[in-house]
């Protein structure tokens, strides 16, 4: 498998905190690959790196081999490389439905496109995928009046949509409802497997991340702690450690 | 347009030439920038504490000022307005705050931009029917005084005013830290949430705040209206001036305020004197416009997301 | 578009083609009234569709309003001459053709400058957010008023009279009435399909979520200029008709007007409802009755009305018409019919 996405040595300050040092890692082409680490530990700067929330002070970010540390958002996004948020984000005036038909990717249309009426094209696709995430019934809801946890699925939904070639997923399963949780892992794996977008993901929850991911990288105090399969993390006393607390 | 633009070539050539006039222009800004500072204050105190920005600033501080030209038609000496015209204000301020302002502190900014906008447009408006539009100035009597050989010439009024735009501040800032209320609106502005947790009345920290502001404005007003002249319609200047300031200095940095207003004053008489009086409005209003580019351009260069 | 619709719109231009032979007397305020359902059209694209407040998009109404009248005047004459001679007397006469030819060139000139300038200010001011961009628009538009008041050329401070028109032109207003009859049309037909468009949903996603717009790949800068550039093309006509029906331009109180017509734009769109399509045209109805009355009931007090007018309505009836209307009949106008109806 070659490597989609490649973080070599990227450093991030604030000010004077380090959130991110020297941390290197790589994300294979259709993998699943998990990043843990306890609360302030790194992880979502290191997203917010990646996608070009903020430029970086060292190092280098690789994505199919392409330089982007220095692009700029909606570039890296039209690249293929989508994230999500932490705090959901979806278009809260719009319907289900509308949501969709604008995240539909348009990377390799021209800008007149946007003058075509809605709904010409996706707009199948867009039920379909509303369906693969269990919100065809309410498709015509203004996605503002969603609850949070649907809010979450139309967000995986959308970025769905725009067809990406991998997809960053900060905290997919936080505030959702426990019962919905194996239906998720389900679906993020069929995403996979399926649609065969790579996944790069935050995650909290041990159960869920031992579960989905293939390899995990893990974030203490800004620096890249340990790596390996599931299993390995999950014994790693320097993991346990991290997570209890101790130094 | 050739003539005027020699014209402008000169007055640059007579800066650089006359030290006396380049100088004399520096300190006249520098007074009047105090003024500035003062009405920057106030606006930064309502946006820091209340997250409203009161186009009224402006406003406010016109009504001060022909509180002064009202005092001083009938006989007593302007200075004495600077504490009737806060007085005033205040009151206005805290009716204000009563029928229309608190129900707009928790609404977005733009609602809030908009109705301050609406109570401006009626105050100038109220202001024009009761005063009539021509420039008015609240005469103090006191002369000038020269320096330097006659090279430079000050203005007494406008130095009291600068000085006394300074003691107000001072006044402000000590009345901010030391007193029960000041701590209250301090502790608002940090965190409103926590600080009814606590068991502030917000809702009367609010209406002190707005108040208050209106009470700078109206003493900036009477020495503005002392020093300089005032009109109706002069007030949006003020208000888009103490907007560029606090952008500038930042919420809550009072020497960075002082700063920004008197460099601002500063900028406007040299501004004046090279394009002509009748550009220096336009300049206001052209330098709010570069202000505003330059931050979206800093914060843009930094990649910062702006909210 | 079902029959029920088709007769409303029918009904709309028959009763905007033959208003100036039912209210004859009433066809400056109804030539108005079109100009102002322009103003709230456009100001609602922009501020209610795509959430960017401005106070400033009266630059474009001014710029196009001067353009008109320096291209009418520059086909024949000298503009600097004639603003030199106060639109002066009997030495500077237009002919039929003359006047006709100066409108011909005149507004396609102001609606094209008009959106230049939108593209080269909004590639500069577009990238501000929330009030930061309200105050900056508000700053723009005094200061273009400003410089107009300081240049020469076109008549400076004391202003500058539009190409008189010829005598044999015997009811002149009844020509501004049908052109700014027919830009209203065309500016509710273009703003009425951008929004069923691909772009109307993108100017709505920057509404509701820009940052996440950005992170979805879409290139927003592009599209803010775009809509800009659309609002200030209508505008810009809009401020060519607008200027010959007053026929005099004060660069302060008819061109760049900002505590005006500036704030009456958003005012109209507020009251009807932001972000809707038929909110602005019901807004600027009722706001142009109501001004009216203003001015003939309350002379000498109507500045103030108006001013009580934008306090009461921004603090007290935020939804504005349309959006009361929803909120009271929500399975007739709610999004949720507008969403049945899409899906169609």
């Amino acid at each position: 498998m070659t490597a989609l996405l490649e973080v070599d040595g990227t450093s991030k300050r604030f000010g004077g905190v380090v959130a991110n040092d020297a941390i290197s890692l790589t994300v294979p082409e259709g993998a699943i690959v998990g990043l843990i680490g306890p609360n302030g530990s790194g992880k979502t700067t290191l997203f917010n790196s990646i996608v070009g929330y903020h430029p970086i002070d060292a190092g280098s970010i690789r994505f199919r081999s392409r330089e982007i540390s220095a692009l700029r958002v909606p570039q890296i996004a039209r690249l293929g490389l989508l994230r999500t948020f932490q705090q959901t984000r979806i278009y809260g005036g719009l319907n289900c439905v509308q949501n969709l038909l604008i995240s539909r990717s348009t990377r390799r249309e021209p800008f007149r496109q946007l003058f075509t009426l809605q709904g010409a094209r996706g707009r199948e696709r867009a039920e379909e995928l509303l369906e693969f995430v269990g919100l065809y019934e309410k498709r015509n809801l203004l996605a503002g009046d969603l609850s949070f946890g649907q809010q979450k699925l139309l967000e995986f939904a959308m970025a769905l949509m725009s067809e990406p070639d991998m997809l960053m997923l900060d905290e997919p399963t936080a505030g959702i409802n426990p019962t919905l949780i194996n239906g998720l892992i389900d679906r993020l794996k069929r995403a996979n497997a399926e649609f065969g977008i790579t996944l790069f993901v935050i995650e909290h929850n041990m159960r869920v991340i031992m579960n989905l991911a293939e390899h995990i990288y893990c974030l203490a105090h800004g620096e890249l702690l340990a790596e390996g399969k599931p299993a390995d993390i999950q014994g790693d006393p320097r993991v346990i450690d991290a997570y209890l607390g101790a130094h | 347009m050739p003539r005027r633009g020699w014209r402008r070539m000169n007055n640059i050539e007579l800066l650089f030439s006359s030290p006396a006039i380049a100088g004399g222009l520096l300190i006249d800004g520098i007074l009047f920038g105090s003024i500035f500072a003062l009405i920057a204050y106030g606006l930064a105190l309502v946006w820091g504490v209340m997250n409203i920005i009161n186009v009224t600033q402006g406003e406010f501080v016109i009504l001060g000022g022909f509180a002064a030209v009202v005092m001083a038609d009938n006989g007593f000496h302007p200075l004495l307005a600077v504490p009737v015209a806060a007085l005033v204000l205040y009151v206005l301020g805290r009716l204000l705050y009563r029928t229309i302002i608190h129900r707009i502190v928790d609404r977005d900014l733009f609602t809030s931009l908009l109705a301050t906008f609406g109570i401006s447009i009626v105050l100038q408006q109220l202001m024009n029917i009761v005063f009539g539009g021509d420039p008015r100035n609240a005469d103090a009597g006191l002369g000038v005084w020269f320096a330097f050989d006659y090279s430079i010439v000050l203005s007494k009024v406008k130095l009291l005013a600068f000085v006394l735009a300074i003691v107000v501040g001072a006044a402000l800032v000590v009345f901010l830290k030391m007193s029960r209320l000041g701590q209250a609106i301090r502790a608002t502005a940090q965190n409103a949430r926590a600080a009814r947790v606590v068991g502030i009345d917000t809702n009367r920290v609010y209406e002190a705040t707005f108040a208050l502001n209106a009470a700078i404005c109206g003493a900036a007003g009477a020495l503005a209206a002392t020093a300089y002249t005032i009109h109706p319609y002069i007030g949006l200047p003020y208000t888009v001036r103490s907007f560029m300031i606090v952008i500038i200095a930042g919420l809550g940095n009072i020497g960075g305020v002082l700063a920004a207003g008197l460099g601002l004053g500063a900028a406007e008489y040299y501004a004046g004197f090279i394009l002509g009086a009748e550009f220096q409005i336009a300049f206001v209003f052209g330098l709010l416009v570069v202000v505003l580019l330059a931050r979206s351009w800093w914060l843009g260069r930094k990649r910062r997301y702006l909210k | 578009m079902n029959p029920q619709k088709m007769f409303l719109y029918g009904a709309i231009v028959l009763a905007g083609l033959a208003g100036p032979f039912i209210f004859p007397n009433n066809q400056v305020q109804m030539t108005e009234l079109w100009l102002f359902i322009v103003f709230a059209l456009t100001w609602d694209l922009v501020g209610g569709q795509m959430g960017y407040n401005s106070f400033g998009n009266v630059v474009f109404f001014g710029i196009g309003m001067y353009a008109c009248a320096v291209v009418q005047i520059g086909l024949v004459y000298d503009v600097g001459e004639y603003t030199a001679a106060k639109g002066g007397g009997t030495a500077f006469i237009f002919d039929l053709a003359q006047y006709i030819w100066g409108f011909a060139i005149g507004l396609p000139v102001a609606a094209m400058l008009a959106a230049l300038a939108a593209c080269v200010l909004g590639s500069l001011v577009l990238g501000m957010r929330g009030h930061y961009f309200a105050i900056c628009t508000l700053g723009l538009g005094i200061a273009a008023g400003e410089i107009a008041a300081g240049w020469d050329w076109i008549g400076a401070g004391s202003g500058m009279t539009p190409a008189p028109p010829p005598h044999d032109i015997d009811n002149v207003n009844r020509l501004f009435y049908y052109m700014a009859f027919a830009l209203a049309v065309a500016t509710f037909a273009t703003i009425a399909w951008l929004l069923r468009t691909r772009f109307g949903l993108a100017i709505n996603a920057i509404r509701d979520d820009e940052d996440k717009a950005e992170a979805m790949g879409m290139f927003t800068t592009r599209i803010k200029v775009t809509a800009w550039v659309i609002a200030a093309t209508f505008l810009g006509a809009a401020g060519g008709i607008y200027g010959n029906l007053k026929r005099f331009i004060d660069p302060l109180d008819t061109a760049f007007s900002g505590a005006t017509i500036g704030v009456w734009m958003v005012l109209m769109a507020i009251l009807g409802g932001k972000g809707t399509l038929w909110g602005p045209v019901i807004g600027a109805i009722v706001f142009q009755v109501t001004k009216e009355l203003f001015w003939t009931y309350l002379l000498g007090w109507q500045r103030v009305a108006l001013g009580v007018l934008i306090v009461v309505i921004v603090v007290f009836f935020p939804e504005g018409i349309v959006g009361r209307v929803r909120q009271m009949f929500p399975e007739r106008f709610g999004p949720r019919a507008d969403a049945r109806e899409g899906a169609e």
